[in-house]
């Protein structure tokens, strides 16, 4: 764009053409009042009328937010003119709204209050006109009170714009104008999704955080920039502290991966802190109850016996699952643990049970298994396939960015998913695969791609090799051949495979539908596939880019909380790298790999594994098949869970430690796209509790083990010695929005994204795949496809969220999802109770009648121990990444009269 | 006896008004008692759009003589015809004043000077049946059009616009040959020409009525800007009310489409143009252009920032001619006589015609086209007849947002300049004309409710401030209005019309501010003396003030 001259304020600016005036106002370090406009998030309503401005020539005044600066322009901000009229419009705007500042929320962080302040407006001149409009309490969190609203309209943006949830809206006219959510109805029984991004833009008391009402005035509170410890997004946000207690969330405009943009979950989803029934203490279980006890205690009984178990049955009698929950120094403590004092490399967690598809294919593949790009540069993709994954509930935040690549950028979105996923509504293309068959869809895809001749031949040439073994295997699977094992229309495979291979940059996004299957790995080997084969990957805004469930689970297996590696992928059979760890520790390693999740499980079954630590994870919820798994845990001899509240796996063990949460440990985690970010210390540990690498500490040192830190900074110096990957990872680099790893040295600026001229591996390696069908299908006494996953509301097995009262409150049960046609077989009507029964168990719960499941597809989550899911779900396998299939199993429903 | 073959025609007046008075059973009665008498060879009886006079019920003219006769009713019909017809008399008991608008021959003719009655936009309106297609070619229909496309560049279409000084009809006044070449100059297609029919502003039905009396003239003046802009596609945007416009602006666009004068290869040529009829759901503010386009993009009826102007980015994002009815009713005369001809019309500075519905205490109201520039006192003592009762008190030019004019503006000409010069605005061509019995305060009142209704409320000052002076009016009205009442009024009339977002909410400020200048006397005679300012108070006084 072109520079032009203005003149403001007697300033003169050189300039782009088409800046606003308030822009550049802001670079001339003058400010203008405003109380609508955004610019930072694009929202220029001009609705407000505060920022008036004299443009010289013009014969009214302009809004500064909306005018655009061109050449030889003269603007006067602060003149008398405009003074009088911002003072009009401001007592204008006083009339129409409560004078009750001193007991309104947002006294001292009001836009209103300041502008009044700041203009010198006492009283209106003109008549008192309030508005009397009735509170909308409905939304356990938001409380909407529009006799405060001016009506700037940023909610409006923000809900359509930004969040695209489309619930509220500009409603009636002229006096009687106010915002409405969908036609006028309370918000609790609209398209809200409660995610309170209209109380961040909330310039006045109209949008209120419902549970931080009373609790404290705005200044009264110390802020503490942290990240979310839900999903894998990794958000940033501020604790709001007073008094020792966490009353509140808000937005940090600094965060790098969200800006102010949060979810339910992360903006109201932390009163489950301040708990009554947080573990207080320890808990040593005798004759079958559990009795307080002292730390001192605890740490005698586990070190007795774990010393006792390895020297009775030897290292690999005992074994750890470490916890996509905790933080990266804990879980390089933990299997530092498991390792150095225990003996075993029997160490997981439940990345096994999500990624472990992932990280085996696609480091077979590229050589390391992590989204290739940034979450930023989704919204700069040209065309996204998005596969497996139900962002909108599972990672809210990235998508927005999704939303915004299309709504905002024009990229074409192509969607390969059974259900009807919320973003289908944003879809060029819907692929609707039979559940298990993405092997094929994707081979299907690539015929196409090969037969068309749309192959990016150069990049396959230069960095790529076995091609000539995949493209014979992918030549058998024509459209038609796959359209008979997905169902998905041949016709539609050539169009997408067309968008996905002449789209300049097309991001493919994957989740837990691609992973949970005994052909996790392949599907995981074919989105590698297709990526090289379109030269979609090493490359800015396209890439493999799978989501990341948990806060940490990227950074527990980059951790070494995985059998077969140590931290950063090192492998536990490399002599090299045992020597090293070795002589590190100081101590003789095993280079043997150990046991999975589910293996563990299997081994404490048959009494092999006889004592087993649980750090903040919750198998007898999260594992398939729970029967089979609960009675793993309840054979097991010596079970010692630390955790923050007496999970369903708590109540299993012998001796129960109190973690703490997230607000009370410093620590770091990474995200989903690789970045390492801070948590922080926001409150002292409650009651008795310790955080958990201080438990391990203090553990290590009761089993004979130094392993002494002052703080997690310690460890992770530590860490960076040992891990190259997280080489330069130092806790003064990581205040400004982290760094992404790989990151070797303390200057490198961390890797935005992977595989840049050449793969962790070399060369991509093409794999060819062959469709397996499923290990459970459908038959004729268990006739229905069952398949698991996460709502918005609720996180994994709903230990947190199920004691957070406002999520609870939105969404309290579980809810079996199937298609009306048949429900309509069924004889079943929505919120009537059916019984669904695998081979393994049965579960009651209330039926959701949606389209969202297609035919002979029955959809339910994983939260709620009430009808848990997983005593449905088939335990088996992926040969490769010994993943469950979460995804795929039979059942059968039947109403319960 | 005056009958010969074809040699009479009894033009009868549909249009809404009518209609509601039973020109429709009259126009029946009427073909029977002719018949009976055994004239229907020799007189036709036609329906046409409305003949001007809008307070007389049903009105018939009667061609060539021009006699038109007012509040006919089915009981007339036997007597009329059996008066008027047979026996060749007048029918004095129904006859009115006014005269039906004949040709007139320019070449003796000085339009600046005297009482005009032909016309431009309104020629054939009460003259041919706006329902037969055939008429309207009858009388040159079209053949701007075929000239158009057939003789002429898209660039030469515009510089004869430009030339003749056509300025907007809507209100602004903005010259339309300079609003057309800036659609198409650009580039992006498709484009849109819009047809604003949403003729919203009180008292203003000028529209309606050209669109009932003549609707094939919008269509074709919307094809040629089509063919001068570069577009195919045409909208007519139109009050959901107008009922009969609706009705018969489909029916001339299916006859047009069938005789190949809408369509694909218009005449023979490559140009294609459609046009679709899209109806409003009744806002006000959606008469502003680009709350028209969001209107017709299915949001919420309120106005786009300006810029981009609707010629750069308009109806679904793509370049855009919003033009009002009246002014695309002027363009085919204007292609077929040229820009001249035009000029011969009006002042130098505001060419052409201005059609006025014109109201109030005067003794013939309705519909008028008189040359721009000639003066209030000639619109209101030659073509209404004078007030009808007491004494001329003022005029509200231009509908409820227009300003307010004491007897002192008597002699200022109605043309966009000199109106200008004095500070107002023509606005939208309703004249309303008050005697010593309208209180300045309750027209003020009247018309400020009117805004709190129909302001979008999407800006503060003027959701906010239309209410407020809704207030101060009310307490005007009681006497019991605050010493500063008028001050603060006046603050917060200019402070909307600096800082409102659209026209709309600039243009409550205009009545306000006139009647500030010309009348703050009788406004000054609802303060109440020594009352005490108290903010407390005045909020007491909020449960009275009901707005519906």
């Amino acid at each position: 764009m072109a520079l032009v001259h203005i003149t403001i304020d007697n300033q003169k600016l050189e300039i782009e053409e088409g800046t606003t005036i308030l822009e550049a106002a802001q670079k001339a370090g003058i400010k203008i009042p405003t109380l609508c406009a955004m610019p930072e998030l694009g929202f220029k309503p001009g609705s407000c009328r505060v920022c008036m401005v004299e443009v010289e020539g013009l014969p009214n005044l302009a809004a500064s937010c909306v005018y655009p600066v061109r050449e030889g322009i003269v603007i006067h901000t602060h003149s008398e003119r405009t003074r009088q009229a911002r003072k009009v419009v401001l007592e204008l705007l006083l009339t129409d709204h409560p004078l009750d500042c001193m007991t309104c929320e947002k006294n001292g962080d009001c836009t209103l209050q300041d502008l009044a302040y700041e203009l010198g407006v006492k009283e209106s001149r003109f008549g008192r006109g309030e508005k009397k409009l009735p509170l909308d309490e409905s939304n356990p969190f938001i409380v909407r009170d529009l006799s405060k609203c001016v009506l700037c309209g940023r909610c409006v943006e923000m809900c359509n714009e930004i969040q695209q949830t489309y619930a509220l809206n500009v409603g009636y006219r002229g006096s009687k104008t106010k915002i409405i959510a969908d036609g006028d109805s309370d918000l609790r029984y609209s398209e809200c999704v409660s995610c309170g991004q209209c109380i961040a833009v909330c310039p006045v008391g109209a949008l209120i955080d419902k549970n931080a009402q009373g609790k404290g005035r705005t200044w009264e509170f110390s802020r503490v920039k942290t990240t979310c410890n839900y999903c894998g997004c990794g958000c940033n946000f501020d604790f709001n502290v007073k008094e020792g207690k966490v009353v509140k969330v808000t937005s940090n405009p600094q965060s790098v991966v969200n800006g102010i943009n949060l979810c339910v979950k992360g903006r109201f989803g932390y009163d489950y802190i301040h708990r009554e029934d947080r573990l207080a203490t320890p808990l040593i279980k005798k004759k079958g109850k559990f009795e307080e006890a002292s730390w001192e205690e605890a740490y005698q009984l586990i070190s007795d016996k774990f010393t006792q178990i390895k020297r009775e049955s030897g290292s690999d009698s005992l074994a750890v699952l470490s916890s996509a929950k905790c933080t990266n120094e804990e879980n390089y403590l933990l299997m530092k643990f498991s390792r150095a004092i225990l003996g075993t490399n029997n160490v997981d967690h439940c990345a096994r049970l999500c990624h472990s598809s992932t990280v085996a294919g696609l480091a077979q593949a590229f050589g390391s298994g992590a989204m290739t790009n940034s979450i930023k540069e989704i919204a700069e993709a040209s065309a996204i396939y998005l596969t497996g994954s139900n962002t909108t509930e599972n990672h809210p935040i990235i998508a927005l960015e999704i939303k915004k690549a299309v709504t905002k950028k024009g990229a074409k979105l192509i969607v390969a998913d059974p259900r009807e996923i919320e973003l289908v509504k944003y879809a060029t293309l819907w692929l609707r695969q039979r559940p298990g068959t993405d092997v094929a869809l994707f081979n299907g895809l690539m015929n196409v791609i090969i037969t068309e001749g749309l192959e990016d031949k150069e990049f396959i040439a230069q960095r790529t090799e076995g091609y000539e073994e995949f493209k014979n295997t992918v030549l058998r699977y024509t459209p038609e051949v796959v359209e008979k094992i997905t169902g998905v229309p041949a016709e539609d495979i050539k169009k997408a495979a067309r968008i996905y291979a002449t789209a300049p940059t097309t991001s493919l996004i994957y989740s837990m539908g691609i992973t949970q299957h005994t052909t996790g790995t392949d599907n995981v080997l074919c989105t590698a596939n297709i990526a090289m084969l379109t030269g979609n990957v090493g490359k800015e805004n396209t890439g493999v880019n799978p989501l990341r469930g948990q806060s940490n689970v990227q950074g527990a297996c980059d951790l070494g909380a995985l059998p077969n590696f140590y931290s950063g992928y090192q492998k536990v059979t490399d002599t090299s790298v045992k020597d090293k760890f070795s002589k590190a520790w100081g101590v003789d390693l095993s280079d043997q790999e150990g046991l999975t999740v589910v293996e563990i499980l299997n081994a404490a079954y048959e009494g092999k594994i006889r004592g087993l630590f649980i750090m903040a994870e919750n198998p007898a919820m999260s594992d398939p098949d729970l029967n089979h798994a609960r009675e793993a845990l309840k054979r097991t001899e010596f079970l010692v869970v630390s955790d923050i509240f007496m999970s369903e796996t708590a109540e299993l063990a012998d001796v129960v430690l109190p973690g703490v949460t997230v607000a009370e440990k410093d620590g770091t985690i990474t995200n989903t796209e690789r970045r390492v970010q801070r948590v922080r210390k926001t409150i002292e540990p409650l009651a008795d509790s310790k955080p958990e690498w201080q438990i391990i500490c203090e553990l290590a040192q009761k089993m004979g083990y130094k392993m002494n830190y002052n703080h997690p900074g310690e460890i992770m110096e530590e860490i960076a010695q040992l891990t190259p990957i997280y080489g330069g990872i130092h806790y003064n680099r990581l205040d400004d929005g982290g760094l992404q790893w790989p990151c070797p040295d303390a200057h490198h600026p961390g890797t935005k994204y992977l595989h840049k001229d050449k793969f962790s591996r070399g060369k991509g390696k093409f794999f060819a795949v062959e469709y397996k069908e499923a290990a459970e299908l459908p038959d004729e006494e268990y006739p229905f496809i069952f398949t698991t996953g996460r709502v918005l509301y609720h996180f994994h097995t709903g230990t947190i969220t199920r004691r957070s009262k406002g999520l609870n409150e939105i969404y309290p049960e579980p809810l079996v999802e199937i298609n009306p046609q048949d429900a309509e077989e069924l004889k079943v009507k929505e919120g009537e109770l059916v019984e669904v029964a695998s081979r393994r168990g049965k579960i009651r719960a209330k039926v959701q009648v949606t389209e969202k499941s297609g035919k002979g597809v029955v959809f339910m989550s994983f939260h709620f121990r009430e009808a848990a899911a997983n005593l449905l779900t088939n335990a088996a396998l992926d040969p490769v990444s010994k993943i469950p299939e979460y995804k795929v199993c039979a059942v059968k429903v039947q109403k319960i009269a | 006896m005056m009958v010969k073959k074809n040699i009479a025609q009894i033009l009868v007046g549909i249009d809404s008004n009518t209609v509601l008075s039973g020109a429709r059973k009259v126009k029946t009665k009427l073909i029977t008692e002719i018949s009976k008498q055994g004239l229907s060879d020799q007189i036709a009886v036609i329906e046409t759009g409305s003949i001007g006079p809008v307070n007389k019920g049903v009105v018939i003219g009667i061609y060539p003589t021009g006699e038109i006769y007012g509040n006919m009713s089915e009981e007339d019909v036997a007597e009329f015809v059996q008066e008027r017809l047979v026996k060749g008399r007048p029918y004095k008991k129904r006859l009115l004043p006014e005269r039906l608008p004949l040709e007139v021959d320019l070449s003796t003719y000085d339009p600046r000077r005297t009482q005009y009655v032909g016309r431009i936009v309104l020629d054939n309106c009460g003259r041919i049946n706006p329902e037969d297609i055939e008429e309207y070619i009858g009388v040159g229909g079209y053949e701007a059009l075929g000239i158009a496309l057939k003789e002429k560049t898209p660039q030469e279409i515009i510089s004869l616009v430009r030339d003749s000084g056509l300025r907007g009809r809507g209100g602004a006044g903005f010259p339309t040959g300079l609003k057309w070449s800036f659609a198409a100059r650009e580039k992006e297609t498709p484009k849109y020409v819009i047809c604003n029919a949403d003729e919203g502003e009180p008292g203003t039905f000028k529209d309606r009525l050209i669109m009932e009396g003549d609707p094939h003239k919008i269509l074709e003046g919307m094809a040629i800007c089509g063919y001068a802009i570069g577009a195919n596609t045409g909208y007519i945007y139109i009050r959901g009310e107008y009922q009969l416009s609706i009705q018969r602006l489909k029916k001339a666009i299916e006859d047009a489409e069938k005789l190949g004068l809408l369509g694909q290869n218009i005449f023979g040529t490559d140009f294609n143009f459609e046009v679709k009829i899209k109806i409003g759901a009744g806002s006000y503010v959606c008469g502003e252009e680009t709350a028209l386009l969001n209107s017709m993009e299915g949001f919420r009826g309120e106005p786009r920032l300006k810029p981009p102007y609707p010629a750069e980015s308009g109806f679904l994002s793509k370049p855009t001619n919003v033009n009002n009815v009246e002014t695309l009713a002027n363009v085919a005369p204007i292609i077929l006589k040229g820009a001249e001809w035009f000029r011969k019309f009006g002042t130098e500075d505001s060419p052409g015609t201005k059609v006025y519905t014109i109201l109030g205490q005067i003794n013939r109201p309705g519909l008028i086209e008189v040359p721009m520039g000639i003066t209030l006192r000639e619109i209101i003592y030659d073509y209404a007849g004078g007030i009808s009762t007491g004494e001329f008190k003022m005029v509200q030019l231009g509908g409820t947002a227009g300003d307010i004019l004491s007897a002192e503006l008597l002699d200022l000409p109605l043309d966009y300049k000199s109106l200008q010069e004095v500070g107002h605005n023509l606005g939208s061509g309703a004249i309303l004309i008050m005697n010593e019995s309208v209180s300045v305060v309750d027209l003020l009142k009247c018309g400020m409710k009117f805004f709190v209704h129909e302001s979008c409320g999407r800006c503060s000052v003027c959701r906010i401030g239309t209410r407020q002076m809704y207030e101060s009016f009310q307490r005007l009205e009681k006497k019991i209005a605050y010493p500063d009442e008028l001050e603060n009024i006046e603050e917060l009339a200019k402070g909307l019309k600096l800082t409102a977002f659209c026209p709309l909410g600039q243009s409550v400020a205009t009545p306000v501010l006139s009647a500030l200048k010309y009348f703050k006397a009788e406004l000054s005679e609802g303060i109440k003396p020594h009352k005490i300012y108290k903010p407390a108070v005045r909020n007491q006084s909020r449960a009275e003030i009901i707005y519906s």
